[in-house]
């Protein structure tokens, strides 16, 4: 998991948020809220779980609950490797 | 149009004759707008320059144009549409006249009525007229800004100019570049007025003249596009013939022209409109201009070609490709003379070399009908998202956005948290001023993220507050449509619409644009207009259907509206991600102008090399961040 977690916050700090300082993202912060993702960021997301983290993503599990923050992701990672 | 420049030397001794050399580079930095004739004036304490491309009376309308007692000095850009009128009246007056141009009615009326000339002035244009008795210059601009105009101080000289490079010669210290005004642009896609990119160069803003003499600069402002709290009374049936009384006037006085007039066609209901009129009305011969696009969720051709075989035009289509897009776009920029969050403007600069290769120096547009009659879908937005905001927790509400804009790329599974989180922005203060654009402008404002921390540092007024101190009072007081449409006029319209994608994309190649539905006694009457009679439900330009329906082909008059929009940024070589542009994003360059911060446009740039699409934040940032750094390399470090 830890390995999955260095990608997640590797991906979305440099795609996000341009930046490679890891302190300008904490593992709870909320995407939406912070405007870190907007639509094509949400399916920017999908596309690096689906292809990098071999997770696949169905259109009814597309929710904040799912994909809100890092440790959001994480989560639903978990829920789809068992 | 034309373009011209000159010097006001306001040293209370007289100053100095500004030498001629001087006059011509700056008048030579603007030669696009005026190729045909070359005009230089200069005594003491005041010079100018001018420009001409000859559309009215060839023969005899040069300038500098002075009066016959040689004390007023006239330099003048644009067109007076209603000069026929006018010079009929100033003859019957006894005022008598040595050429058939449009100037010379300038002349005459600031010799009748004073300062109160301009209100009887029907057209658009940019005036610099010395008075040499009082020592006394003004600079004048069109009520809605389509003739640029543009001043600083220098000095203690007045430095002014149809564009921001032909003031440079005259500049002692040369160009630099405003934080806020760049934070403004970040914003709102435009400076607020009357600031520009550049620091301490200001616009002449529309609608105002500046009276300029050896101890005052006084700002006035003659005209303002504004709404009554009181709606017209008049019925539908009497709005409707209304309207079309005007707007076959308005467009018939746009084609009095001593050279061919050409129509730009954009498959939409207002270029069909002015091109079905001309076609009933006009008694010119019709011809047509039209941009495609190759990718073909950007393209109208075959709206433009169904009118194009009913009316039987002679029609010229260029096909434009996101590669031809990045090869003009240095180019565009260098016309711009502002950075561009969107490429929108570089076709429209490609369209008119379709026209000037064609011999046209003229065309008309339907430029100016969303604003004035309300079509934009920021209109319809607005009032979805008021509609939500009366029940915040509604379900189905915000879905209607989605019906409003089918292009928006939703993930699957619950749209309406994704909805929320963009349109669902100040929807607890619908009443608020600038309700309608905040959604716009906070997409647009995360390109700042990208801005380095040493900009940051240097902004001391933010966007927002500039803008809200420039917002007249009253504008509370306007309905909530009313208020969207004037803050659209006054943001997008003249510091964007008429400006980098306008005036500048026309001249460039020598073309003048002329925009009916931006005559102002259409934007008077349609600013008295009860706002359903603009929008009916959530049917956009209703009014103008209506008055349309009996010219237009029923397929155009039903269409959804499509906005004008462009490839941006796109994957691949010869694109604004490619290799051409490596120098403007490279470190050094970018720590040369010292605006964004590198580490972050690396990551953006390898980003957008990779492939995969950009979202609109993403590539508005990095058009904006190379066109940011084209001005710094074409008007700052040059």
């Amino acid at each position: 998991m830890d390995e999955k977690k260095i990608a997640l916050r590797k991906f979305v700090l440099e795609n996000y948020l341009f930046t490679e300082d890891e302190g300008a993202l904490k593992d709870d912060d909320s995407f939406l809220d912070n405007g870190i993702l907007d639509s094509m960021g949400v399916l920017e997301l999908i596309s690096f779980l689906e292809e990098e983290l071999s997770t696949s993503v169905e259109g009814d599990e597309v929710t904040p609950d799912n994909l809100d923050s890092i440790n959001k992701v994480l989560a639903f990672i978990e829920t789809r490797s068992h | 149009m034309c373009g011209f420049a000159g010097i006001f030397d306001r040293a209370v001794h007289g100053g100095i004759s500004p030498p001629a050399e001087l006059l011509r580079d700056m008048g030579h930095n603007i030669r696009h707008r005026g190729p045909d004739d070359e005009g230089i004036y200069s005594e003491q304490g005041f010079g100018c320059v001018h420009r001409r491309l000859s559309i009215i009376d060839l023969a005899t309308g040069q300038q500098p144009m002075l009066s016959q007692d040689a004390n007023l000095v006239l330099v003048f850009n644009g067109e007076i549409f209603n000069f026929v009128e006018l010079r009929e009246q100033l003859v019957t007056q006894g005022y008598q006249f040595t050429t058939q141009s449009d100037t010379e009615v300038i002349l005459h009326l600031y010799q009748r009525d004073g300062l109160d000339f301009v209100s009887h002035l029907n057209g658009q244009f940019a005036i610099a007229l010395w008075d040499k008795r009082i020592q006394q210059l003004l600079l004048i601009r069109d009520r809605v800004g389509i003739c640029p105009l543009f001043y600083t101080i220098d000095q203690g000289q007045l430095v002014f100019g149809s564009e921001v490079k032909a003031l440079k010669p005259a500049l002692s210290n040369g160009l630099s570049l405003s934080a806020e005004a760049l934070d403004q642009i970040f914003t709102f896609w435009a400076p607020v007025s009357p600031h520009t990119i550049f620091k301490n160069v200001f616009e002449v803003p529309p609608g105002h003249m500046m009276v300029v003499d050896r101890s005052t600069i006084k700002s006035i402002q003659y005209w303002e596009w504004s709404y009554d709290e009181d709606f017209s009374q008049a019925s539908e049936e009497q709005s409707i013939g209304e309207l079309h009384d005007l707007l076959v006037d308005a467009t018939k006085i746009r084609l009095r022209s001593d050279v061919p007039v050409g129509v730009y066609l954009s498959g939409g209901l207002d270029s069909s409109s002015i091109v079905a009129l001309i076609h009933k009305y006009g008694n010119v011969p019709l011809r047509t201009f039209s941009l495609n696009f190759d990718q073909g969720n950007f393209d109208e051709a075959n709206f433009q070609q169904a009118l194009v075989k009913k009316l039987g035009t002679e029609h010229s289509n260029i096909m434009v490709g996101a590669d031809d897009i990045a090869r003009a776009f240095e180019d565009t920029i260098y016309h711009t003379e502002a950075p561009i969050l969107r490429t929108a403007p570089v076709p429209m600069g490609l369209l008119s070399g379709l026209v000037k290769d064609n011999n046209f120096k003229v065309v008309l547009t339907g430029e100016g009908a969303d604003e004035v009659f309300g079509g934009y879908d920021i209109f319809k937005e607005a009032k979805v998202r008021r509609f939500w905001s009366r029940n915040p927790n509604s379900q189905w509400r915000p879905l209607l956005l989605k019906r409003l804009y089918p292009y928006l790329n939703l993930p699957s599974g619950n749209h309406n948290v994704y909805l929320k989180s963009f349109f669902g922005q100040a929807l607890d203060s619908p009443d608020s001023v600038c309700f309608s654009h905040i959604p716009r402008w906070t997409t647009t404002a995360k390109a700042k993220t990208f801005f380095s921390d040493d900009l940051n540092s240097h902004l001391r007024n933010k966007a927002m507050d500039v803008l809200m101190e420039s917002l007249p009072s009253k504008i509370s007081s306007y309905d909530a449509f009313n208020r969207a449409q004037y803050i659209e006029s006054k943001t997008l319209m003249s510091g964007y619409l008429l400006n980098s994608q306008g005036d500048r994309m026309l001249m460039k190649n020598s073309v003048e644009g002329r925009f009916p539905f931006l005559d102002h006694r259409l934007i008077e009457f349609a600013s008295k207009l009860h706002p359903k009679t603009k929008m009916k439900g959530m049917n956009e330009k209703y009014v103008l259907k209506k008055v349309m329906s009996r010219y237009v082909p029923d397929e155009i008059i039903q269409r959804s509206k499509q906005p004008y929009r462009a490839p941006d940024v796109n994957t691949g070589l010869n694109t604004l991600a490619g290799e051409e542009f490596q120098y403007y994003l490279s470190d050094s360059m970018l720590g040369q102008s010292g605006f964004f911060s590198s580490g972050k446009v690396a990551m953006l740039q390898k980003k957008a090399e990779k492939g995969k699409p950009l979202s609109t934040s993403e590539s508005q940032a990095l058009t904006g961040i190379l066109s940011t750094q084209i001005v710094y390399e074409s008007f700052v470090k040059n």
